[in-house]
């Protein structure tokens, strides 16, 4: 329960956690430690250096983008709950993001650490997938954006290279024709998800856009296209599809048959819960 | 010298809402936790734990850990191997040929779980001992392992202790009347084969040890996270060869164990192996997740009971069978645990035949030893779960049955051959029902399924006895019990106005402190804050049995009342001399004596006794008093708990919708202490219906190796509890106490889990394992369908 040894540096700005990450090899960011810190005391990652990214504070913050609201990489999961800008605009984020773990975590962990550390069981990841929205990362070479849809690889894997710094992620502001809902299936109030599900539905009377994101039904968040393009054709019973093509794991908290089965349901009473109007 | 009983004024302290004393410094953090402690020189110990369930071990190389800077010392098994003059201990073999293989603090040849220790490192840091264990070099040979206790007894199992030949550890018989003919002439048989999911108790406190020697004299102090200090000094001065004299074992804040700290512990033993042999303290701390391997676990059982009923659902007889997982080693108590409920499998009913066996089975994983409820949560469950088969199967209400079956006339010698002290199970389940509204729910109940809700809702009883307060010491000496049940008090009453008060059960949470101030106030007029409660160092209060088997106040409270009979006739005879008059003609009442003409306060008594100017010939100087108490039975609290569920048919979600107990503990000291332990032992027991379960795949790898895979629930997961109480008191005690440690633990799994299935009774489903996941309750549903 205690790490192996590390060395450890706080980074004063983006621009200085770049260069810090450059300087040595296997270097890891710190933001919340939420996901991090409990995967270096059971030591399955040994990091040779961490680079504090946690005092940052100009990478905390919820803005005004347009038609997009913007979320600093560095706004923890309480700050999200409770920004005004989303519950008006995205309430699905500050929802699911009050959904997170417990209180303690919600204090800590960050939206950038959720989204950058890759865990397909995360709450996050797909809800940005849902509302495809995307994130700015800047490294060596300058600031980028990727696309929800491209960020996210594989377990713990994505998009980011091993120098590159997410600082901000942007979600589209929702209209009164949307609806949305997330079902977060879970043992325990403060375990991850056994199943999640995001459904962001469009659509006055007849459905124009339909976005269903799942959590922890394969090796990334996923959408359940199959059910996405039987809602806007019209079908009776879309959710039947919601496990197309996911491959669920199978774990002491449900089989792959179950999560199978169980994300049906979920899809299902998440679209009643959306349909909007 | 006889005494005459000490008239009690319950009510003015005893019995009152008094808030612990021990909470101010809990909460400011002043408590004093073994890990905090630093003494001078002190080193760390880390242990390198096997991977495998079971593997030879062929080689250990600790050199490599030698060369850390940091480090201090690194031993194999082999190299400490004459430090240990013998096995750690296992005080209870409860057949004449038990088998109870070598159980040594490092295994040398083989090792047998995962978590099994092989090596130990010693380092400046603790950060450096766990850093350095890494570097130690074990080559293994892994081999077949096994799990369930159950195919570890079948022909060709691997053999978890080769040289035993068989991994059966016991089989132990209860057998009491005509049980066969009582089968055969029975109109009704219904049958029920359980599983006791095995269960880590993940005390909040992990386990440390701190020894500190010292050498010149051979003298070794120990504080250990303990719930048994003078039972740890007696068997590791026998592991040691270290003179009992010599050791000085120190519990000090404990932070909850639930059984899991009622142990002697190979890393006890190591520290006091290593701090002899290198002249310098030595310190451990458990990891959580190091815990969850080397601490021992519980239940772990399969089990099958048979009822002989009649038409009406009459019970005359109950037979059970248990299989029951020993883990890899017999622990302090291991085998013993199953047969704490040996004599509940007919639970609070009258039956006349009674026959029980039980089977220990040694597996490749984490010893198993006492848990919450020990042998009570087992056969509750067994009994309450086939009572509702009864119900069932006749097409009768589960009220119905066991208010037809409970026993009725106190005390009561039991079929099993016991005899239940006192009791009133009408009045308990009549205040269950009808706080629930059990007429209202049914109605509630019916309507769901008549509008073809998803969400069906379900009721469940669990109508319970148990037997606690251990114990007579005769009759742990008939079962084979390696100690007595005996427990002790002293009463000092300084001369300036306060009082000790030593007890020998060491609290680890449960509040002694308080309630133990609580009897000592109302027996000696003194207040509560002027009563200074020690315990738990076996230099102060060097003998006693400890706290668990909810037997403290039973047996130590108890002892504390007749210590302060002692105090209050000595004082008398003081009191008489002072008044001039004769002791018969002298009252006692709370505090003060009164004669003919004046009266005088035993707190004044206490500064004369001191001074001794002034004494009756005869009469010693002080005014203090010990008493040893041995219980002449068990205590058996009882009571009616009841549940309400909402099951999800689409997702197999459970959800406890209300949870009413009422409990009958005998005399209730402190009702808040009292209440609290009985919302601990809910959650405990909801714990085990619905959430956790020690989980081993095939090779013997534990998959819920932490808190984030081994469920235990928190607040936001659990109902609000509705409690109620009745009081019959122990006849056998003059405190009229009984024991309420456990009782919410062994009640609550059978009520969950009877209301799970009444809810699914409908859609077809009998019974579902624990914990009733959501993937068990859906597959139930499932297989009921086909
Ligand atoms: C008890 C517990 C319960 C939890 N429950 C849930 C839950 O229910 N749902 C859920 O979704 N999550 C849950 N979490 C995880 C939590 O949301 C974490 O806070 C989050 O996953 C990571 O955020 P962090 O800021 O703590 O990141 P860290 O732990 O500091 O970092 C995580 C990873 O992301 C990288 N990283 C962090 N920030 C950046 C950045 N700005 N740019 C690039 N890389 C970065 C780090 O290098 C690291 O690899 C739980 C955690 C705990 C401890």
């Amino acid at each position: 329960m205690i790490p192996a040894p590390f060395d450890y540096e706080v980074a004063e700005s983006v621009e200085h956690a770049v260069e810090l990450l450059g300087g040595r090899e296997d270097a890891k960011l710190l933001a919340g430690g939420h996901s991090l810190l409990p995967v270096l005391r059971l030591r399955f990652a040994r990091p040779a250096l961490l680079v504090d990214i946690g005092r940052i504070e100009a990478l905390s913050y919820v803005r005004d983008a347009g038609d997009r609201i913007a979320i600093g990489a560095l706004t923890r999961h309480h700050d999200v709950v409770g920004a005004a800008l989303l519950q008006e605009h995205c309430p699905l984020v500050p929802y699911a993001a009050g959904l997170i773990g417990d209180p303690q975590v919600r204090h800590r962990g960050t939206i950038g650490g959720s989204l950058a550390h890759g865990d397909p069981a995360g709450d996050l990841p797909a809800v940005l997938l849902a509302l495809d929205g995307e994130v700015d990362v800047v490294g060596p070479e300058g600031t980028r954006t990727i696309a929800a849809a491209e960020l996210f690889r594989g377990p713990f894997e994505t998009a980011l290279g091993p120098q590159e710094v997410m600082t901000e992620v942007r979600v589209p502001k929702l209209t009164g024709d949307h609806g949305w809902s997330y079902l977060k299936f879970r043992r325990r109030s403060m375990d991850w998800a056994t199943v999640g599900v995001v459904a962001v539905v469009k659509g006055n009377g007849s459905i124009e856009e339909a976005a269903v994101g799942l959590v922890s039904m394969g090796a990334t968040p996923l959408r359940a296209r199959a059910t996405e393009q039987a809602l806007l054709a019209g079908e009776s019973d879309p959710a039947a599809l919601a496990d197309d093509g996911t491959d669920p794991p199978s774990d002491t908290n449900g089989s792959a048959e179950y999560r199978r089965h169980l994300v049906r349901v979920l899809v299902r009473r998440a679209l009643e819960e959306a349909r909007p109007g | 010298m006889m005494v005459a009983p000490i008239e009690l004024e319950i009510g003015e302290a005893i019995g009152a809402p008094v808030e612990r004393k021990e909470d101010h410094k809990l909460l400011v953090g002043q408590a004093q936790w073994v890990d905090n402690m630093r003494v001078p020189g002190m080193a760390y110990m880390a242990v390198v734990r096997s991977p495998y369930a079971h593997a030879r071990i062929t080689r250990v190389d600790v050199a490599p850990a030698l060369a850390h800077a940091d480090v201090v010392a690194a031993y194999s098994a082999a190299d400490l191997q004459e430090e240990w003059a013998g096995s750690l201990p296992c005080a209870w073999l409860p057949t004449e040929d038990t088998k109870a293989p070598p159980h040594l603090p490092l295994a040398a040849d083989k090792a047998r779980y995962v978590g099994d220790g092989v090596a130990v490192v010693v380092a400046s840091s603790r950060a450096a001992a766990e850093d350095a264990a890494e570097l130690v070099e074990v080559e293994y040979e892994p081999l077949p392992a096994i799990v369930d206790p159950e195919a570890a007894l079948a022909e060709g199992a691997p053999l978890v202790h080769d040289e035993l030949g068989t991994n059966r550890c016991y089989t132990w018989r209860l057998d009491a009347g005509e049980v066969d003919a009582l089968f055969d002439e029975a109109e009704v048989i219904v049958r029920g084969r359980f599983r006791q999911n095995r269960l880590i108790p993940t005390a909040i406190e992990p386990r440390a040890v701190l020894v500190q020697p010292l050498p010149a004299n051979g003298e070794f102090t120990m504080w250990s996270t303990t719930q048994v200090p003078h039972i740890a000094r007696v068997t590791l001065s026998g592991v040691l060869g270290i003179p009992e004299a010599k050791l000085r074992v120190i519990a000090p804040d404990v932070g909850g164990g639930f059984g899991s700290k009622l142990n002697v512990y190979a890393e006890e033993a190591l520290a006091l192996g290593l701090a002899r042999r290198l002249g310098r303290a030595i310190k451990w701390t458990e990891g959580r997740s190091e815990g969850y391997l080397a601490t021992i676990h519980g239940r772990d059982q399969w089990q099958e009971i048979e009822l002989a009923a009649n038409a009406d659902g009459k019970i005359s007889a109950v037979r059970a069978r248990v299989v029951a997982a020993m883990g890899a080693y017999l622990q302090l108590v291991t085998p013993g645990i199953p047969l704490l409920g040996a004599w509940l499998y007919a639970g609070a009913y009258d039956v006349q035949g009674y026959s029980f066996e039980c089977t220990g089975v040694f597996t490749h994983t984490t010893p198993t030893d006492a848990y919450r409820g020990a042998g009570r949560p087992e056969a509750t469950y067994a009994i309450e779960r086939a009572v509702d088969a009864l119900a069932a199967k006749l097409g009768k209400d589960p009220v119905e049955v066991r208010r037809l079956n409970f026993i009725r006339e106190f005390p009561n010698a039991i079929a099993a051959g016991l005899t239940i002290d006192s009791g009133d199970y009408d009045a308990g389940l009549d205040l269950a029902l009808g706080t629930a509204g059990y007429k209202e729910l049914r109605t509630e109940q019916a309507e769901r399924r008549a509008k073809g809700d998803p969400k069906r809702l379900g009721i469940g009883l669990s109508t319970y006895v148990e037997m606690c307060g251990l114990a007579p010491s005769k009759i742990l000496g008939a079962i084979r019990y390696s100690a007595g049940g005996w427990d002790t008090a002293t009463i000092r009453c300084l001369p300036t106005g306060t009082v000790q008060v030593l007890t020998g059960v060491s609290p680890h949470g449960q509040g002694h402190e308080t309630t133990w101030s609580q009897i000592a106030a109302d027996l000696l007029g003194y207040d509560v804050d002027e009563i200074e409660v020690l315990h738990g160092d076996t230099a102060v209060v060097p003998l006693g049995m400890d706290t668990y088997g909810s037997r403290s106040l039973a047996v130590g409270g108890v002892a504390l009342y007749f210590a302060a009979e002692r105090i209050v006739a000595k004082a008398r005879l003081i009191a008489a001399h002072k008044l001039g008059v004769e002791p018969s003609q002298v009252d006692y009442v709370r505090g003060r004596f009164t004669g003919p003409e004046d009266s005088i306060a035993l707190k004044d008594i206490a500064l004369a006794a001191w001074t001794a100017h002034d004494l009756p010939d005869g009469v010693e100087p002080g005014l203090e008093a010990s008493f040893v108490y041995d219980p002449p039975n068990f205590s058996w609290p009882s009571g009616a708990h009841l549940a309400v569920v909402e099951v999800d048919t689409e997702t197999g979600n459970v959800e406890v919708l209300r949870y009413i107990a009422v409990d009958d503990v005998g005399t209730v000291v402190n009702p808040l202490i009292v209440d609290g332990q009985i919302h601990g032992g809910i959650a405990q027991g909801i714990a085990q219906a619905l959430f956790e379960e020690a989980v081993y795949d095939d090779d013997g790898n534990l998959l819920t190796g932490n808190m984030v895979s081994y469920l235990v629930p928190s607040a936001p997961d659990l109902p609000s509890y509705e409690l109620d109480r009745t009081e019959t008191p122990s006849p056998t005690n003059p405190l009229g106490v009984k024991g309420v440690g456990e009782t919410g633990a062994i009640a609550s799994p059978a009520a969950v889990i009877n209301a799970v299935c009444d809810a699914l009774a409908a859609d077809g489903v009998t019974d579902i394992q624990m914990p009733a996941t959501p993937e068990r309750v859906w597959r139930a549903l499932e297989e009921a369908k086909r």
